[in-house]
C-alpha cells in the first residue's frame, strides 16, 4: 500500500523543508514497456501498431507517486528494476505507453518544451563531449537553455570552483579527468540552468567517498539554496537515508513501498532490533542491492 | 529566466555552431589530415585531366578538363561535407553519448537543425576554399570567362536542396541505431556515382540516369559548370536555380516533419539511448 500525498507524514529530520501544499511532480499510473527485436512488420513498428511481442519487457508497471515542492525524493531499486527508465520518462526522453506525468501541473508530453525548461538531469554516465573542456561543454549546455556566453563563463567558474575543480582543469579536455571530476561537471551543467526539478540518476555511483560527500552536499544545497525539488535514484542506502525525505522502493517496474526512511524501517522492525534500510530493501524485494561496481 | 523567445532560439542555434567548431579545434590533427586528404584527392583527380593528352596521345584542351574536374571535386567536397555533417548529427551525438542531453534541452528541433546546417555550410565552404587555393598553386586556372555571381547563386540554391536531403537522412540513425549510418553512406555513394561529379551524366547507363535526375547535385554541378566554364548568365540558369530551390522548399519542411516524427518514434521505442 502506497502512502498517498495527503497521508504523507511530515519530514523526520528537517520538518517543513518542503512545501506541503504544492505538488512538483505527479506520476499517475504510468506504464512503459519495450519490445524485443523483430516484433511486427517494419511499418507496424514505425507506426506504433506492432503486436505485443512475447519478449516484451515492462520496465515501468503502473507506477504512481507524487513529489512535493522542495522535497528530496529517493528511488531505490536493484539493477534493471526500472529506475532509469522512470527518470527518462520524467526527463521527456521517453513517452509513456499509458498514464500521465505532470511537472508543476504541466504535462510532460503535451507541454514538453515548458517542462524541459524546468528540469535537468544528472545521469550515472557523465555524458559529455569528452574532447571538449568542462567550460566548452558548459557553454554548449548553457546556450541551449538561452544563457549568454558571459553569464555562462562566470557561473561555470563559480559553480565548478565550489565543487572543488581546479581552475586549470576547467579548460582541459574532459577525457583526462577522473570519473568523479566528470560527475561534478555533470552536476555543474545541471546547476547552470537553474532547474526547479532536478533528476539525479545515481549521481554518486563510482565516486570515491570524498567526492560522494561533496556531491551529497551539493544535492542538499539544491534544495536549501536553489529551492529545487530533487528526485534521486541511488544504490547507496546511507545516501538515501541521509538525503531523502521519502523513498520509493521499486522492483520489476513496480513500486513495492513508499514512505519516509523511518516509516520504511518500522515496517520490518522486529524483536527490538533497529533495522537498516538495507534490511528493509531485502525484506521487500528479496534481493541484496548489487552496485554497478560489484556487478562488474 | 525570461528571455525573448527569438533571442533564446538564436543563442541555442549558435550553441551547435560553437560546439562543432570547438570540436574541430580539439580534433585539430584529424582536421589537418582530412584537409590534406581532400587536397590530395582533388589534385589526384585534377591530374587525370592534365594527363589526358599524354594518356591518349592526342592534342586536347587539358585546361578545360582540369577545370571541369576541379569544379566537380570542390563542389562535391562542399556538398558531401554538408550532407555528412547534417546527416550524421544524431549518429555523432549518440557516439559521444550526449544525445539525451541535447534532446532534453528546451530547443525547437528546427533551431537544432538550423544551427547544425549553419555550421555545415561554413565548414564545407572552409574546406572547399582551402582545396581551391591549394589546387590553384599547382595549376594555372583560367577563369576569365567565368560568371562568379551566377555560380554562387547556383551553389546557394544547391545548398538549400542538399540541406533538405541531409535532414531527411539525419533521421535514419534515429530509426536504425546500427544501420542508419550505413544507409547515409550508401545514399552518399549513390549521389557520388549518379550526379556527374567527374563526368557528364549522359555517359552513365540508361538505368542509372533516372537517379541522376533525382539528385540535386546533378543540377548544381551543371549550373556551376555552365557559369564558370562558359560564363552562362544568371538568366539562362534560372531554370536550374528554380529546380534546386523548389527541391529545397519541399525537402526542408518535409525533413523537419520527418525528423520530428523520427524523434517521437525513438522516444516511444527507447532508441534515443541505444548506442549504435
Amino acid at each position: 500500500m502506497l502512502t498517498t500525498i495527503e497521508a504523507m507524514p511530515r519530514l523526520r529530520t528537517a520538518p517543513a523543508l518542503y512545501d506541503e501544499t504544492r505538488i512538483a511532480l505527479d506520476v499517475r499510473d504510468v506504464v512503459k514497456a519495450f519490445d524485443g527485436q523483430g516484433a511486427g512488420t517494419w511499418w507496424q513498428r514505425v507506426s506504433g501498431k506492432a503486436p505485443v511481442a512475447a519478449t516484451q519487457v515492462r520496465a515501468v508497471d503502473h507506477v504512481s507517486f507524487s513529489v512535493r515542492r522542495r522535497e528530496i525524493f529517493g528511488i531505490l531499486g536493484p539493477n534493471g528494476s526500472g529506475k532509469s527508465t522512470l527518470i527518462r520518462l520524467l526527463s521527456t526522453l521517453l513517452i509513456p505507453d499509458s498514464g500521465r506525468i505532470t511537472v508543476f501541473g504541466l504535462d510532460v508530453e503535451r507541454d514538453e518544451r515548458q517542462v524541459k525548461r524546468m528540469i535537468n538531469r544528472v545521469s550515472v554516465d557523465a555524458a559529455f563531449f569528452k574532447k571538449l573542456s568542462p567550460m566548452e561543454n558548459l557553454l554548449y549546455a548553457g546556450r541551449l537553455y538561452g544563457l549568454d556566453g558571459r553569464a555562462i563563463r562566470e557561473q561555470s567558474l563559480e559553480i565548478l570552483g565550489r565543487l572543488g575543480l581546479e581552475r586549470k582543469a576547467i579548460f582541459e579536455p574532459m577525457e583526462d579527468m577522473s570519473r568523479g571530476m566528470q560527475q561534478k561537471v555533470a552536476i555543474a551543467r545541471a546547476f547552470l540552468t537553474a532547474p526547479i526539478l532536478m533528476l539525479l540518476d545515481e549521481p554518486t555511483t563510482g565516486l570515491d567517498p570524498r567526492s560522494k560527500r561533496e556531491v551529497q552536499a551539493v544535492v542538499q544545497d539544491l534544495r536549501a539554496v536553489h529551492d529545487a525539488t530533487v528526485v534521486l535514484t541511488t544504490h547507496d542506502m546511507d545516501e538515501a537515508e541521509a538525503l531523502c525525505d521519502r523513498i520509493a522502493i521499486i522492483e520489476s517496474g513496480k513500486i513495492v513501498a513508499l514512505d519516509t526512511p523511518d516509516g520504511l524501517k518500522s515496517r520490518v522492525a522486529r524483536n527490538g532490533h533497529e533495522p537498516t534500510l538495507e534490511d528493509v530493501f531485502m525484506a521487500l524485494t528479496g534481493k541484496r542491492l548489487v552496485t554497478e561496481e560489484q556487478a562488474a | 529566466m525570461t528571455l525573448n523567445p527569438i533571442a533564446h532560439e538564436v543563442r541555442a542555434s549558435y550553441a551547435f555552431v560553437e560546439r562543432n567548431f570547438n570540436l574541430i579545434k580539439r580534433y585539430r590533427w584529424w582536421e589537418a589530415v582530412w584537409i590534406m586528404y581532400g587536397i590530395a584527392n582533388a589534385l589526384a583527380v585534377t591530374y587525370i585531366g592534365a594527363g589526358m593528352g599524354a594518356l591518349t596521345g592526342q592534342v586536347l584542351d587539358t585546361s578545360f578538363l582540369v577545370l571541369y574536374l576541379l569544379i566537380g571535386t570542390v563542389v562535391w567536397r562542399y556538398l558531401s561535407i554538408m550532407f555528412d555533417s547534417i546527416g550524421e548529427m544524431i549518429m555523432w551525438e549518440r557516439w559521444e553519448g550526449t544525445i539525451e542531453y541535447t534532446m532534453m534541452a528546451p530547443v525547437h528541433r528546427l533551431t537544432h537543425l538550423v544551427g547544425q546546417t549553419l555550421f555545415s555550410i561554413l565548414y564545407g565552404l572552409f574546406h572547399a576554399a582551402l582545396i581551391l587555393l591549394a589546387v590553384a598553386f599547382f595549376f594555372h586556372i583560367d577563369l576569365s570567362q567565368a560568371n562568379f555571381g551566377a555560380a554562387l547563386v547556383v551553389l546557394m540554391a544547391g545548398s538549400i536542396s542538399f540541406i533538405g536531403v541531409g535532414i531527411i537522412a539525419a533521421v535514419l540513425p534515429m530509426l536504425y541505431p546500427e544501420r542508419g549510418a550505413q544507409m547515409i553512406n550508401f545514399a552518399q555513394a549513390l549521389f557520388l556515382l549518379a550526379s556527374g561529379i567527374y563526368y557528364p551524366v549522359s555517359v552513365l547507363p540508361a538505368w542509372l540516369q533516372p537517379i541522376s535526375a533525382l539528385s540535386p547535385a546533378t543540377y548544381a554541378l551543371e549550373g556551376i559548370r555552365a557559369a564558370l566554364l562558359q560564363g552562362a548568365s544568371l538568366a539562362s540558369l534560372l531554370p536550374t536555380v528554380g529546380v534546386l530551390t523548389l527541391t529545397g522548399l519541399i525537402t526542408i519542411p518535409l525533413g523537419v516533419v520527418v525528423f520530428n516524427w523520427g524523434e517521437r518514434y525513438a522516444k516511444r521505442t527507447g532508441k534515443l539511448k541505444r548506442n549504435g
